[in-house]
């Protein structure tokens, strides 16, 4: 097996070659910086012991392809799906896709639509701590999602992509593009699914770019298995009057870093910013987030939610900052933890960078336990201890996807959150 | 066959609320407590329930011979029979009555044997029709922001899809308008049956003019002072309960 240092077999590259160069050039990167450290405050609490990939090696292409094809299964009702397994095409299905849409690999992409892609393609600058791992994806990236919807078009039905590893210690790189043109609406849910319950490393980057007027709910259900190491580096940009609405459910992951970044840059914008993180065990699920303020009268809204078992650990490291000329702006800060054990730990550091003084902001975290009231009147009822502790994790996480509007979409994401808990 | 509580001790803190309470409820019978405000009444409801916050420092409660205070957990409690409906019942935010209802029958299921959803529904929609509960209070949290009687309505629906051979009513009448007390009677009524008993705890009168007790009990500083039939409760109406303390401190 090849180490993440060596370079892919040249056969599975499909990348042109300026994109190849410019990969040769993120290992260089990746191999310069430094690793991150304890005293840095951008991994300040994080666990850096986990920041070690030696053991992670480049992934096969992957065994049971019918398998997870047939297990890539989500809503009943999509309008195309992509299915990637250890960074290669398995799959690509779009029965119900307007004119125009382009729904393809990034890989196909970087040839077909160089110039949207060398517009897009990471071209934010890696803010929250882990420009290392930024250079590892780039330099290793393949497959991938790329989604372009045309300016006044609409998809109505949700676009799904799945995105595999498979094998013990494998790599992946999943990358998620998703360009929404001026007054385009579309909803994606895009599953990180494990084949099997064993270590491996996922280093994910997702770009979502929202233009005038368009209006984007992106879902992320981060399943991977318990034992996978795993970044997801997301940025999201937001113009003038649009609305991105996403939500990411880290139901996996043995170490999770996540960095969530979303920048208002034009009037009447609108961000919503949701988690969900159920953690049990020796699980650490570690996000960075910062709501960067560019344009007047911005809305950002982000809402938390951990629940903390056995010995978990979160993170939670969030900045709101409005630049000089973001009059008007609001912008919320919020993260719950609930607390299931005394040994769980929690860590929340919520922050506030304001440079203009007509803002409405505010900014909490809460810890609270499961409520002793609850537990006996559901216990008064027969319902076991540890059951009705789970129903209870399940409705907090209920409270949070009330707020998608999409019903369907709601009632499968509230399935998909009883599963995971084991309600049946 | 019966509910049977035997000089029945309990604290708050360091604080005796049940002093030594003694009452049997034969298996088909309906009986009803009345006493004064703070004379322990809930304290005893609770008791039986399992609540945290009480110390049982003596007496025992059996239900048909089983006694309650050997088993482990509350939830055991329930699923051995017993059904508590407070008068101050708790909030759930996020937890549906659907499946709330739904994980408590589960929970009376052997191990690997699921709940027949369907099933459940059509079982849970007669019910809720009869107490005229509307049938979008399913997906609502429960008891999250209902009104009072809301509440005692819900209550009754969960007692009459859990089916207890015991259960003990805490004020299900109280913050109910005339309408839906009758619509619980009713409910209660339903389920009078040879294989089940009652306790009904009340202020008034008037609800056992619907629910007919076989039994009426008066409590008076954590113990039963007396005990009659129905027309103990009118005179209780009546004359209130200054007359029954001095009557049993003479006989004390
Ligand atoms: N959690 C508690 N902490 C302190 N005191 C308590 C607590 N629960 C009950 N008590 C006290 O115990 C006594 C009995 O209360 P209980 O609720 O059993 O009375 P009750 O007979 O049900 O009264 P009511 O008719 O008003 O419902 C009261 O003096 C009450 O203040
Ligand atoms: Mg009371």
């Amino acid at each position: 097996m090849s180490t993440l240092m060596e370079k892919p077999a040249a056969a599975r590259s499909a990348w042109p070659a300026w994109f190849q160069a410019e990969q040769r050039a993120a290992l260089a990167e990746y191999e310069a910086l430094p690793a991150p450290a304890r005293k840095d405050e951008s991994w300040r609490f994080a666990n850096i012991k986990a920041l070690d990939l030696s053991a992670f090696a480049e992934a096969t292409p992957v065994a049971s392809e019918t398998r997870l094809i047939q297990a890539s299964a989500g809503l009943a009702e999509t309008s195309a799906k992509l299915v990637l397994g250890n960074n290669a095409l398995l799959l690509r299905e779009a029965p119900a896709l307007p004119k125009g849409v382009i729904f393809e690999t990034l890989e196909a992409a970087a040839s077909n639509h160089a110039d949207l892609f060398k517009k897009y393609f990471m071209a934010q600058p890696v803010e929250l701590g882990s420009r290392k791992f930024a250079a590892l994806h780039k330099a290793r990236t393949s497959g991938g999602a790329f989604l372009y919807i045309p300016a006044n078009t609409s998809v109505t039905l949700p676009i799904e992509i799945f995105q595999w590893v498979e094998g013990a210690n494998a790599s992946v790189f999943p990358h998620t593009l998703i360009i929404c043109g001026e007054n385009s609406s579309a909803t994606v849910v895009d599953y990180f699914k494990s084949a099997d319950r064993l270590p491996a490393l996922a280093c994910g980057v997702n770009d979502l770019h929202l233009a005038r007027g368009a209006r984007l709910t992106y879902i992320a259900v981060q399943d991977w298995s318990h034992e996978t190491t795993a970044f997801h580096l997301n940025s999201t940009i937001v113009e003038r009057d649009a609305t991105c609405t996403a939500l990411i459910a880290n139901f996996g992951g043995g170490f999770v870093r996540g960095e969530n970044l979303s920048r208002l840059v034009g009037e009447g914008a609108r961000s919503e910013m949701f988690s969900i993180n159920p953690v049990e065990g020796t699980r650490e699920i570690d996000q960075r987030t910062l709501q960067d303020h560019v344009a007047p009268h911005a809305t950002s809204d982000l809402l938390y939610l951990n629940a903390l078992d056995g010995k978990s650990r979160t993170i939670f490291a969030g900045l709101i900052k409005v630049e000089p000329g973001a009059k008007g702006t609001d912008a919320y800060q919020k993260v719950k933890n609930l607390i299931l054990s005394d040994d769980a730990d929690p860590n929340s550091m919520p922050g506030l960078e304001i440079l203009n003084d007509e803002v409405r902001c505010s900014h909490g975290a809460t810890n609270g336990p499961v409520s002793a009231e609850e537990l006996f009147y559901m216990a008064a009822r027969g319902i076991p201890k540890d059951k009705a502790r789970r129903l209870v994790v399940n409705g907090f996480f209920n409270s949070l996807l009330a707020r998608l509007e999409n019903a369907p979409l709601r009632t499968h994401l509230e399935s998909l959150v009883a599963a995971r808990l084991s309600i049946a | 066959m019966s509910l049977k509580i035997e000089n029945l001790t309990a604290n708050i803190g360091d604080r005796q609320i049940l002093k030594g309470l003694n009452l049997e409820i034969p298996k088909g019978q309906v009986h009803a407590i009345m006493g004064k405000n703070g004379s322990g009444k809930s304290t005893l409801a609770k008791v039986m329930a399992g609540h945290p916050d009480y110390e049982v420092t003596g007496g025992s409660v059996t239900l048909d011979g089983l006694d309650l205070f050997s088993m482990g957990e509350p939830d055991e409690r329930s699923r051995a029979g017993l059904f508590v409906a407070f008068q101050y019942p708790m909030e759930i935010p996020g937890v549906t009555i659907a499946n709330f209802i739904r994980a408590a029958l589960q929970a009376r299921l052997p191990e690997g044997e699921e709940l027949d959803a369907v099933e459940y529904y059509e079982e849970l929609y007669k019910k809720m029709d009869a107490l005229k509960i509307d049938r979008k209070f399913t997906s609502r949290a429960v008891n999250e922001g209902f009104s009072g009687g809301e509440k005692k309505r819900c209550e009754i629906l969960q007692m009459a899809m859990l089916n207890p051979v015991y259960a003990v009513l805490d004020e299900t009448d109280s913050g109910l308008d005339i309408d839906a007390l009758k619509i619980v009677s009713d409910g209660v009524n339903a389920m009078r049956s040879p294989e089940r008993g009652f306790l009904v705890i009340t202020h008034y009168q008037r609800l056992l003019d619907y629910i007919v007790p076989d039994v009426v009990h008066v409590m008076v500083d954590g113990r039963i002072v007396m005990s009659g039939d129905k027309t103990l409760a009118h005179k209780l109406e009546a004359e209130g309960y200054d007359w029954v303390e001095k009557e049993t401190l003479a006989t004390a």
